[in-house]
Order: structure tokens, then C-alpha cells, then sequence
């Protein structure tokens, strides 16, 4: 009898176990986009991480933050990187509602002079600046100086940034 | 240096490349006081301000805000202009407030270069190194246009809002109830606009006038139907109209669009710096500068874009009285 109760509570406590684990298994992990120093070859993250909840977006962009409010963001995500101990860039991942919010800011600005580029559900590429969508998730990758392998360096970063997305 | 003759003679070449300008005259051109009613606006040019490097030639900055004030007062030693901008109420106990504009980042903020020329010619004046603060909403705000934070009274100082603080009490004019900051209610006795020109998502514009969102606690409390009319409302605040006195506009760079943040793609370099002290009439001339690059560049004007900067206008009215967007009435030299 004795030995029969501690089977059950036995029993019982992996069941819980299971089911907690399966729990935490199908929840949401946040997700942090911004690759620390190293993880990209070349790339270290020179700053600390700033998040903006949408309330708060404007501290960091003004009235650029409307149109991101209007078409659902969530929060963004900044950090400024060093390619090289050279050339200075910062990371901007906007999260978005949904999809469809994130398909509309990249849809906002202007494509003239850009070529696409595979990443993520669209890109596109400047001399100075790699941006893509994914999901989500708008991201930009903007360089304040320009170079021989500047698009290249921030294509590897974005295509990173896509990669933990 | 050039001489007064000499940039007179540019400010004519520019009165005739201006032919949108009816009323600059030969005349009006070779005496710049000739033009008492209307707005004197300058825009002074320097094509290798940048150097190959990319990097602003500290010196040639100087040149061209020497150049600039010079055009604007008519005085050619720089002090002698410097003096005539404060005017005799300014004496060297006053506070001097550089109200510069980092919003959009590293990549299109107010030039440290063109805030240390201003400063130096403030102090030539008399003005103690430490009654000039540059000024912004905060220290990222001001790290980004390669200051350092300072608030040694030996030296320039330097921080932003999230130091000084704001009022308790709200300021009221029209649509615009916002708090002050306590920099420029409670130190400055005469701000200097410094901002940036670029483009506004919302605005269309945003230069000397929208350059006030940085002086107020919540500024996008005034961002509502393209910021129109709170620019105007905002300027109009007697504390803002009284104590902004004058403007040194950065167009050394620019984004003609997707701003006000910064983008690389859309960056351009007017090498110019716009001045004068009729603020409608600068963000006026700013506008066209924009517009006339933004039709190079094949891009829809700023109306066709849905974004007009109709604040311009507002703040011409007869109810906010600020300036006049009248090409008329402003008095345009390009030097």
C-alpha cells in the first residue's frame, strides 16, 4: 500500500514536471536581435541596448515615431556597432504588431536607388544602409560612413539580425 | 579672408541665380541695408567645407559663419557682427544658450564644428566661456553631434533637459500646453536656433522653428495633423518669441527624405548655413531649398507626398505674427 501511494506521487510529480516543461516550451522566448561583439566576424556591439516601448518612441525618434505607432509597433530595439574598430553603424529592430504593420513601414520609404537583397520576407540594400523585414520585425542597419565593403559588412550584419529572428 | 567687397560681389551673382527673387535688386544687393521692412535671410555657401576625407575643415567653417554674419550685419569684423546680433542688452554675465538639434542621430545633427565657431566668436565678443551652454533634450541628443557633457563653469557647458529640468507649470498659446525647459526659461537670456535642416515625416520640414520641439518636456503632444498649428503655437509662447533671437542653421548637411531620422541614402550636402532672425522667413527659404532637391532627386513635391509644411504659413498669419513667408518681403542673399 505504501509502496503503491509512492509510485502514485511519484507518477504524479513527473506528470507536473512534463507539463510545466511543456508549458515554458510553448511560451514566447523574447527575443534579443542584436548580436553581441564577436558573434559577427568583424562586428562588435559598441553600445548598450536602448528599448522604446511605442509610448515611449518618440524620446527616440521624434516625430518619425508617429507613423510607426499608427502601423502597430510594439517596441525598438537600438544599439550602435563598430565594423572593424572603423566604421560606425547603428541597429534598429522595430517589432511590430503584426506582419502586415511591418510590411507597411518598410513599404513607407522610398526604394530609389536601392537594390534588393535576400533577407528575411524582403530587403534592400544602399551604400550606407541594409534594410529588411521579416515576419514582424522591421530592421535597419544605417552606417555614417560610406566605403568599398560598407554594404557587404552590413548586409553579413543584417542577414545575422535575420537569422534570430 | 574675403573681403567685404569681395562677398558683395557674390551676394550680386546670387541676386541674379535668384531670379525667383523679385525684389533682390542690383541695388538691394550692393547695399545690404537697403532692404529695411523685409527679412534678411543669407545663405552662404562653401563647396569644400567638407573635406576629401569626408570631415568639415574646422577653419572653413569659421570662414563661412564669418562670411555669414558679416552678409547678415554688414559689419566686416566678426566681433563688430557678433555685437550687433546680441545687441547692447547682452552684456558678459548673460547667459547665451546654443540650441542645437541631435534628434536623427550622429549622421544629421548640428555640426560641433559650426557650435565650437559660433561659441568662439561669442566669447570674442566678452562672453564668458561658461555663460554659453549648448543646449539640447539630452545628453544623447548632444553626444551625438560630438560634444562632451560639461557643466564646468571654466568652459563652454554642455547638457540637455534631462539635467536642468523642466517647469512645473505649463506654458499655454493656442493648441500648444507644454512645460519649458528650465534652460531656457530660467538661464538663457538669448537663444540661438542652431538646427539641422531635414525632412519630416509629419512636418515636411523641420528646421528653425521646429527646432522648439527639443525645448518642451512632451514634444509630440504637438505633432497632431502635421504638426500644424503646433509649431506656430509653440514659437509663439512670449518666453520663445522673446528669447530665440536668432538663427544659425546647419544646411552643411541634409535629408531631403525619410527623416527626421537619419538616412544615408537620402543625404545631401548643401554646404550652407542659412541665418538671420525672421524665423518664418528662414523655414521659409529652408523649404524651397529642400523642395528644389527633392525635385532633383525626382521626388514628389512635399504637398504631393501629403506632409505640405502649411505651419510656415500659419506662423505668418495675423494671429501668430512671427515673421513673413513672403518672398516679397524677404530680403534673400546667397553668398
Amino acid at each position: 500500500m505504501r509502496f503503491k501511494l509512492g509510485i502514485s506521487v511519484l507518477l504524479t510529480a513527473m506528470v507536473a514536471v512534463l507539463l510545466v516543461s511543456a508549458v515554458a516550451g510553448c511560451k514566447k522566448k523574447p527575443v534579443d536581435p542584436l548580436p553581441a561583439t564577436g558573434a559577427v566576424a568583424g562586428w562588435e556591439k559598441s553600445g548598450d541596448t536602448r528599448t522604446y516601448a511605442a509610448k515611449d518612441l518618440w524620446q527616440y525618434m521624434d516625430g518619425g515615431a508617429e507613423q510607426y505607432v499608427s502601423a502597430g509597433v510594439v517596441s525598438t530595439a537600438t544599439s550602435d556597432y563598430k565594423f572593424k574598430g572603423q566604421l560606425e553603424a547603428t541597429v534598429e529592430v522595430h517589432a511590430m504588431g503584426d506582419a502586415a504593420g511591418a510590411k507597411k513601414i518598410f513599404d513607407s520609404s522610398s526604394s530609389a536607388g536601392g537594390k534588393s537583397v535576400a533577407i528575411g520576407d524582403a530587403g534592400i540594400a544602399f551604400d550606407q544602409s541594409v534594410a529588411f523585414r521579416k515576419g514582424s520585425y522591421v530592421v535597419r542597419v544605417i552606417a555614417y560612413q560610406g566605403g568599398a565593403d560598407t554594404q557587404q559588412a552590413l548586409t553579413t550584419l543584417a542577414q545575422a539580425i535575420a537569422g534570430k529572428l | 579672408m574675403e573681403s567685404r567687397r569681395d562677398f558683395l560681389k557674390t551676394a550680386v551673382t546670387g541676386a541674379l541665380v535668384l531670379g525667383s527673387q523679385p525684389t533682390l535688386g542690383l541695388a538691394a544687393a550692393g547695399d545690404p541695408h537697403a532692404d529695411s521692412g523685409k527679412s534678411r535671410v543669407v545663405v552662404a555657401r562653401d563647396p569644400k567645407v567638407f573635406a576629401a576625407s569626408g570631415k568639415l575643415d574646422e577653419q572653413r567653417v569659421l570662414d563661412l559663419l564669418d562670411r555669414a554674419v558679416a552678409s547678415w550685419t554688414g559689419r566686416d569684423k566678426p566681433v563688430d557682427g557678433w555685437k550687433k546680433i546680441l545687441g547692447h542688452d547682452l552684456g558678459p554675465d548673460k547667459v547665451i544658450g546654443l540650441k542645437t538639434n541631435g534628434l536623427g542621430g550622429k549622421g544629421i545633427s548640428t555640426h560641433r564644428e559650426l557650435i565650437m565657431a559660433v561659441a568662439e566668436r561669442l566669447q570674442q565678443t566678452g562672453i564668458k566661456a561658461g555663460n554659453i551652454v549648448v543646449w539640447d533634450r539630452n545628453r544623447r541628443d548632444l553626444e551625438v553631434t560630438g560634444m562632451a557633457i560639461n557643466t564646468d563653469q571654466s568652459k563652454v557647458r554642455c547638457y540637455g533637459s534631462d539635467v536642468a529640468g523642466y517647469e512645473d507649470q505649463p506654458a499655454v498659446w493656442g493648441s500648444a500646453k507644454i512645460r519649458l525647459a528650465k534652460i531656457l526659461t530660467r538661464e538663457c537670456a538669448m537663444v540661438i536656433g542652431m538646427p539641422i535642416l531635414k525632412d519630416h515625416s509629419m512636418a515636411g520640414v523641420t528646421f528653425a522653428m521646429k527646432n522648439m520641439y527639443g525645448v518642451v518636456d512632451r514634444p509630440m503632444d504637438l505633432h497632431a495633423t502635421g504638426c500644424n498649428p503646433g509649431v506656430a503655437d509653440l514659437n509663439c509662447i512670449p518666453i520663445v518669441r522673446q528669447k530665440v533671437r536668432f538663427t544659425i542653421g546647419d544646411a552643411l548637411s541634409s535629408v531631403y527624405d525619410g527623416g527626421p531620422g537619419f538616412r544615408p541614402e537620402r543625404l545631401w550636402y548643401p554646404n550652407a548655413l542659412i541665418v538671420g532672425e525672421d524665423r518664418v522667413a528662414i523655414d521659409h527659404v529652408a523649404w524651397q531649398m529642400l523642395e528644389k532637391k527633392r525635385a532633383e532627386a525626382g521626388m514628389p513635391t512635399f504637398e504631393a507626398a501629403g506632409r505640405p509644411a502649411r505651419y510656415i504659413a500659419t506662423a505668418a498669419d495675423a494671429q501668430h505674427g512671427l515673421g513673413t513667408n513672403d518672398p516679397a518681403r524677404i530680403h534673400m542673399l546667397e553668398v
